[in-house]
């Protein structure tokens, strides 16, 4: 093990690895809370042609994710509200995108194997300069997270309650978008296009079920993370099965588990009650209703 | 001068046409009816897990469709059987998703032998799509066909207004799992001509550009098949001269005609339908106001 860590690829992929996981599984938790895991899938697979694209044209592959996942999540961000419930519309503009990918892939390598690394991550092959950029990015996102914390909390919690108190709703989403683009483009060099569920959502959709303050839940999701990744890791080091298929199948088992333990700890009496439909055509419930408190709950 | 006459002498290429019209047929039905039950990202996803399915089937050394009925069905069940809650569905589905497509790495990485297969299972292909193929496309679409007209009446009734559907004896919750499998099937059979990735283009773009142009169902339903068939034919005589991939011009023809029809639709779907939406809109957003409210007290 000690011998494996002073290959210079090994140490590369380790520290590329940690930053990522840590910086994914900060914007996760915002991913969830805001409820944003089709817009990260969007980004990757947008992040998929810029990719392709930029090594058609001989560029640095990172430098074009990050080109086109920017301008992508920029026009999410500014269409904003409007962007909900066009699953329809974002759907087929990605579709469009992976197709795009796909023919920029066509046309720069016949080789299948090249085409498996871009999809589903190389990170025993992230380079030294790649390195340098991902460090120095990372440690400016999770700055301007930290700067922003409070008020992106409190818009992505209530937005309503947020922009009465003068919270600048709109902007924030502006950037925060912008922020998850950037994430994207960073975790698409560790596991590929399409497992950045992965590192992304997985780790803090884990998290929340587990805790519920903000603060232990993110602390929660960057140790599942770094789990992951290393696990991932010294798992591929023993078995020889690709890094991608442990980081992802770490993730799905946290999430079952995380569940499973959900819903254990959840007794069934403090389960909310059913939320009927009203105003629903239908419905035995037209108007006000009464939501019935737990007896626990109501004598506290 | 491209002449499709020629193209059709080599059977593998006759194998590709008649797969891809039965295909873009039952997409494009399966198609309106995922769009109406706001199924289009589990479309997506399923494409995802079949993956999995069809790895695992080339390391078997099986036909890949059985693999990816396999994989599809049985998430198709699990996906109907865990419901509703939109939110944390989509999580859950993105993790599973996920899950199948880290299994489908480890399958390919398993597997020693040409890695275009691979290659054809994520991006489709028209020349590998044998004689067997082409029947196990036409029997599955035979019973997707005739499970679809036995419940069209109802599946559609549920799918409009499913409260109302509830009231009046229809099985909702039955109806919803057993489309799901109809839509597995038609994604697992849709694989061979499109690949994994792009799913969304078959399934989903011919019926979208279609209820955006005529009003009823049966009429929409059946405009998607016609462009679904054009987008198919003229994708497949494409890929067969420019030696591009074939689910890149279906995407492509999908996209640029769904682009200006989607743009210049309100020109004469009128502002009727904008303001019903509009309305609905507000009425649940309201409806969920007031939950909160009384949430909070």
């Amino acid at each position: 093990m000690i011998q494996l860590l002073q290959l210079a690829f090994v140490q590369n992929a380790l520290i590329a690895g940690t930053i990522v996981a840590i910086l994914s599984a900060v914007v996760g938790y915002f991913v969830v809370l805001r409820a944003q895991a089709f817009a990260t899938e969007a980004l990757s697979d947008i992040g998929f042609a810029g990719a392709t694209g930029a090594a058609l044209l001989g560029g640095s592959s990172l430098l074009g994710t990050f080109v086109f996942t920017l301008l992508a999540a920029y026009g999410i961000g500014v269409l904003g509200e409007r962007v909900r419930g066009r699953d329809l519309e974002i759907g087929m503009v990605l579709a469009f995108a992976l197709g795009l990918g796909v023919l920029f892939l066509n046309l720069y390598t016949q080789f299948a194997t090249e085409t498996v690394n871009v999809l589903f991550g190389s990170l025993l092959s992230v380079s030294h300069d790649n390195v340098v950029i991902i460090a120095w990015v990372s440690l400016a996102i999770l700055l301007v997270i930290g700067f922003l914390f409070r008020p992106l909390l409190f818009a992505s919690i209530d937005p309503e309650m947020a922009q009465a108190r003068g919270v600048p709703v709109r902007l924030l989403s502006i950037v925060f978008m912008l922020v998850l683009a950037i994430t994207v483009s960073e975790a698409v060099q560790i596991v590929g296009v399409l497992l950045v569920f992965a590192l992304i959502v997985a780790p803090a959709a884990s998290a929340e079920r587990l805790t519920n303050r903000p603060l232990t839940t993110i602390a929660l999701s960057i140790v599942l993370g770094l789990v992951f990744t290393w696990g991932g890791l010294l798992l591929a080091f023993v078995g020889h099965w690709p890094v991608s298929f442990y980081i992802s199948a770490l993730a799905a088992l946290s999430y079952f588990i995380s569940l499973i333990v959900h819903r254990v700890r959840v007794p069934k009496r403090y389960k909310e009650p059913e939320r009927p439909c009203m105003g629903c055509p239908g419905s035995s419930n037209q108007g006000y209703i009464n939501v019935p408190v737990p007896a626990e709950r109501a004598s506290r | 001068m491209w002449n499709v006459f020629d193209l059709l002498q080599y059977q593998f290429m006759q194998n590709a046409f008649i797969a891809g019209s039965i295909v873009a047929i039952m997409a494009s039905a399966v198609g309106y009816f995922v769009i109406l039950r706001g199924l289009t990202f589990a479309g997506h996803e399923l494409g995802y897990i079949g993956f999995a399915g069809a790895a695992g089937a080339v390391l078997l050394g099986i036909d890949p469709v059985f693999g990816l009925l396999v994989f599809t069905i049985g998430s198709a069940i699990g996906m109907g059987i865990l419901g509703k809650e939109v939110r944390e569905r989509d999580i859950a589905i993105g993790i599973i998703a996920m899950l199948g497509l880290g299994l489908g790495v480890l399958f390919l990485a398993l597997y020693t032998g040409y890695a275009e297969q691979a290659y054809s299972i994520l991006f489709g292909t028209i020349v590998g799509i044998s004689r067997a193929d082409v029947l196990v496309t036409a029997l599955a679409s035979i019973v997707v066909g005739s499970i679809l007209l036995v419940i069209f009446r109802p599946l559609l009734f549920s799918s409009l207004d499913e409260e109302m559907a509830e009231a009046r004896g229809v099985p909702v919750r039955m109806l919803s799992i057993l489309f799901l499998v109809l839509v597995a099937m038609v994604v697992s059979i849709s694989v061979q001509i499109i690949g994994v990735l792009l799913i969304f283009t078959l399934l989903i773009g011919p019926s979208a550009t279609a209820s955006r142009l005529v009003q009823s169902p049966a009429r929409a339903i059946l405009l998607g098949m016609v462009l679904g068939l054009l987008y198919t034919w003229l994708g497949i005589v494409i890929a067969a001269y420019s030696n591009w991939p074939v689910s890149f011009c279906i995407a492509t023809l999908s996209f640029g005609v769904y682009l200006p029809v989607r743009l210049l639709s309100p020109l004469w779907s009128g502002r009727r339908r904008g303001e019903a939406t509009n309305a609905a809109n507000k009425a649940r957003t309201d409806a969920q106001k007031s939950l909160a409210e009384a949430e909070k007290v």
